[in-house]
């Protein structure tokens, strides 16, 4: 790799109890890299995402963001310059879309008139009508607005890093594809290093750049869609063959040329 | 006359800036402390479930015990505690009033506040306080920016019901010397002033009503982050309690205070005691309602200067003595013993006060029952009332003693309903007061006591030491001693159990003086 990788794994471990749930992992992610972690539930992949940030500290290795050793970063200012986009939106009910979006700039001690500037922006950049949004509370939103509003939450204060936890997994299949490709576009416009967890193959595929396939707190594979279909590991293999048996039934199924 | 034009209305609107006034500074005083100590406790306890575990567990035993018994035993430990700063730091407060009330209603109103406030902090989604962390709070942010928001208004739903139960709670306050709008209600249930006992509950009721709405209006504009709203209800209990100030302001807090018990002879008594301080220019005021055990305690701190009390009651329950002395022996002894404490035993009004056995002069005449050794041979088969205290008096246990008394049931009932129950049947045989003037409206007949096993009463004017050397106030009480007879009191007292605008305490204290002053 031609510079330092953004995120380093370097043989983490985290059990709860007498759970391993991440066990000895070693994984970089390179600036400006998309990474999917692919697992089951249970496989460790939301904890592997998590000790990156420190809402869960690490047992043993080590994790370095940017160059830096995690363990010597104060946890809330990482929190800060860490984007974190939650399962199903994380979004507080109480406060507005405005308030949600800008609340890290606001932890920050950003200026209120600059938070509300950036505000506008974000709304723009994820597509949402400043109007029809900006003052409404979370529960007045659709699904996918909710998670456009997290994503723009996350990226408020201009991070290079982006962390996604299953972000689009709640959602019915024509916003995801939509959201999906709309995020992709963002994090190539912003340059950012995204790092996002789904247990969906497909997804993975057609958004990261790298997949890295995580099983019973252990990294079976990593790489990108070529490579893992390379790999000698059977779950690998089992996982890459589901879309492409589901993509050959719905040709078989579908009549060719049809909308599509 | 109709039922608005009764001039008590009047009467009783007098006094409301007073009680009320007294009523929500003790109230909000009490809930101020008790949100003061339980949101902390709550915040500090939401993610440690033992400690939690026994604080609700304390919590909820306060609960069970009844506001009147709370706010009771705060005065004798407060009294203890008084006496102890003072022998270790030189330093004493009062024991009486305000502060054993405010702590009593504080410690009621913790238990809805920690309840709703522990749940309601619990009960926020986990995800959400991940998410307060992972977009980058410290602790005490997620705390402030995220939860107490979310609990707000489960927590406020503790805070208004925390309001209300003091607000109803405080009005048992007046026998521990705490004014408040209970004093129309006791001084209406003892007087049979059914105005009173009305006007009393309907202001403390819209007391409660009036501060829960006001709190419900900042619920809602700090929910909706609306500031005029919360504003408006933080304005209107900051001018409730801004009104309730005023009117104490332009009293002066000096002057003498008259206590009374919880009884109508006390009301008449006091009321005519504070109508001739006042008529000899000197300012008095009236603290009426306190308890039988409260206000000789009160005395001897000096928080009331005077109040009449009965010799055989001082006899029994100060002396601790069983023996019995004849009356003149005996308030001689009493006056000596008392006077070791500085408390002055300025004479007697002239009447006795008796518990005596009383039952219906048909029934009596019936059953051949003169005396209350007649009394024991039948008394198996009849069922007797007492008031709250009677069957825990030593009176009470030397009468069992000397006469061999077993009745076949015994009930507690409010003094003044105890004559009309025996009048009816309800009863058999009340153990009643011999100044009552309701012995003779009911055409009942008080037994003899032929082994003297019932000290007497003689109803006697005590001073607090404070008051010792105070010739002004002795000379204009004076004109009390030895001038009020049995016959007067119980015209006194009958009047002042009567339901009509004549039978007001104060009314009934103008005509007794019109009765002994000019002889």
């Amino acid at each position: 790799m031609p510079s330092e990788p953004t995120i380093s794994y370097a043989h983490v471990t985290k059990s709860f109890g007498a759970l391993k749930a991440v066990d000895d992992v070693s994984l970089d992610i390179a600036e400006g890299e998309f990474l999917a972690i692919v697992g089951g539930s249970g496989s460790g992949k939301t904890t592997l995402l998590r000790l990156a940030n420190r809402l869960i500290e690490a047992d043993g290795g080590s994790i370095a963001v940017e160059g830096e050793d995690v363990r010597s970063v104060d946890p809330v200012a990482l929190r800060r310059r860490i984007g974190y986009v939650f399962q199903a939106g994380g979004l507080f009910p109480h406060l507005s879309v405005a308030d949600n979006i800008g609340i890290t700039p606001r932890l920050l001690g950003e200026p209120a008139a600059d938070i509300a500037a950036r505000v506008d922006e974000l709304l723009a950049l994820v597509q949402l009508d400043r109007d029809a949004h900006r003052d409404r509370l979370p529960e007045a939103l659709s699904g996918g607005q909710r998670q456009r509003v997290g994503v723009a939450r996350a990226l408020a204060a201009r991070p290079r890093i982006v962390l996604m936890d299953e972000p689009f997994g709640a959602l019915d299949p024509l916003t995801r594809d939509a959201l999906g490709d709309d995020y992709r576009a963002l994090h190539r416009k912003l340059g950012l290093t995204t790092v996002m967890i789904t247990h969906d193959m497909t997804e993975a595929i057609l958004l990261a750049d790298r997949i890295a396939v995580m099983r019973g707190g252990k990294l079976l594979a990593q790489g990108t869609p070529a490579e893992l279909s390379r790999s000698e590991d059977a779950y690998v293999l089992e996982l890459l063959r589901t879309p492409r048996r589901q993509v050959e039934r719905l040709n078989a199924l579908l009549p060719q040329g049809g909308a599509a | 006359m109709s039922f608005l034009a009764d001039p008590r209305w009047g009467e009783a609107l007098a006094h409301l800036p007073d009680y009320l006034g007294n009523h929500v500074r003790v109230s909000l005083a009490a809930l101020a402390l008790g949100l003061a100590v339980s949101l902390p406790l709550a915040i500090l306890t939401r993610n440690r479930p033992a400690p939690r575990a026994i604080l609700l567990a304390i919590a909820s035993i306060v609960q069970t015990v009844p506001g009147l018994a709370l706010l009771a035993l705060f005065y004798p430990l407060l009294l203890l505690a008084a006496s102890v700063t003072l022998a270790w730091f030189g330093v004493s407060f009062s024991a009486f009033g305000f502060l054993p009330a405010m702590l009593a209603l504080a410690l009621y109103s913790m238990l809805p506040v920690l309840r709703n406030g522990i749940t309601g902090l619990n009960g926020i989604d986990p995800a959400l306080i991940e998410a307060a962390k992972g977009v980058g709070m410290t602790a005490r942010q997620s705390l402030i920016m995220v939860e107490l928001p979310l609990a707000l208004p489960v927590m406020m739903a503790g805070i208004r019901t925390a309001a209300v139960w003091v607000i109803g709670t405080a009005t048992l306050s007046t026998p521990i010397g705490q004014t408040s709008l209970g004093n129309y209600i006791f001084a209406g249930l003892q007087t049979q002033n059914w105005v009173f006992v009305l006007f009393g509950c309907f202001a403390s009721a819209l007391l409660a009503l009036a501060v829960d709405q006001l709190l419900g209006l900042i619920e809602v504009g700090l929910r909706q982050r609306n500031r005029l709203r919360s504003g408006l209800g933080a304005a209107g209990i900051a001018a409730l309690v801004a009104a309730t100030l005023v009117p104490t302001m332009g009293r002066s807090p000096s002057g003498y205070v008259v206590g009374a018990k919880t009884f109508a002879e006390q009301y008449v008594l006091t009321a005519l005691m504070r109508d001739r301080l006042q008529a000899a220019g000197l300012s008095a005021t009236a603290r009426s309602g306190l308890g039988s055990s409260v206000i000789f305690g009160a005395l001897k701190a000096g928080d009331i200067d005077l109040y009449v009390d009965y010799s055989g009651t001082l006899w029994a329950n100060q002396l601790h003595r069983t023996d019995i002395k004849p009356r003149a022996e005996l308030v001689a002894e009493l006056k000596a013993t008392l006077a070791k404490d500085n408390i002055t035993l300025l004479g007697e009004l002239g009447f006795e006060n008796a518990y005596a056995l009383v039952m219906p002069r048909k029934k009596a005449e019936a059953l051949g029952v003169r005396t209350v050794a007649d009394l024991a041979a039948h008394a198996p088969t009849l069922s007797i009332a007492g008031d709250y205290e009677f069957f825990s008096r030593p009176e009470w246990a030397a009468l069992q003693k000397a006469y061999g008394l077993s009745f076949r049931a015994q009930r507690q009932m409010q003094p003044d309903f105890m004559y009309a129950a025996v009048a009816s049947g309800e009863v058999d045989v009340i153990a009643g007061y011999t100044s009552d003037g309701l012995i003779a409206k009911y055409d009942l007949v008080a037994l003899d006591d032929p082994k003297h096993a019932i000290p007497p009463y003689d109803a006697i004017l005590l001073l607090a030491p404070k008051r010792a050397g105070d010739e002004k106030l002795k000379t204009a009480l004076q004109p009390l001693l030895g001038k009020i007879d049995i016959a007067t009191m119980r015209e006194a007292n009958l009047r002042a159990s009567g339901n009509d605008a004549n039978s007001s305490p104060d009314a009934v204290a103008r005509w007794l003086w019109e009765k002994v002053g000019g002889r």
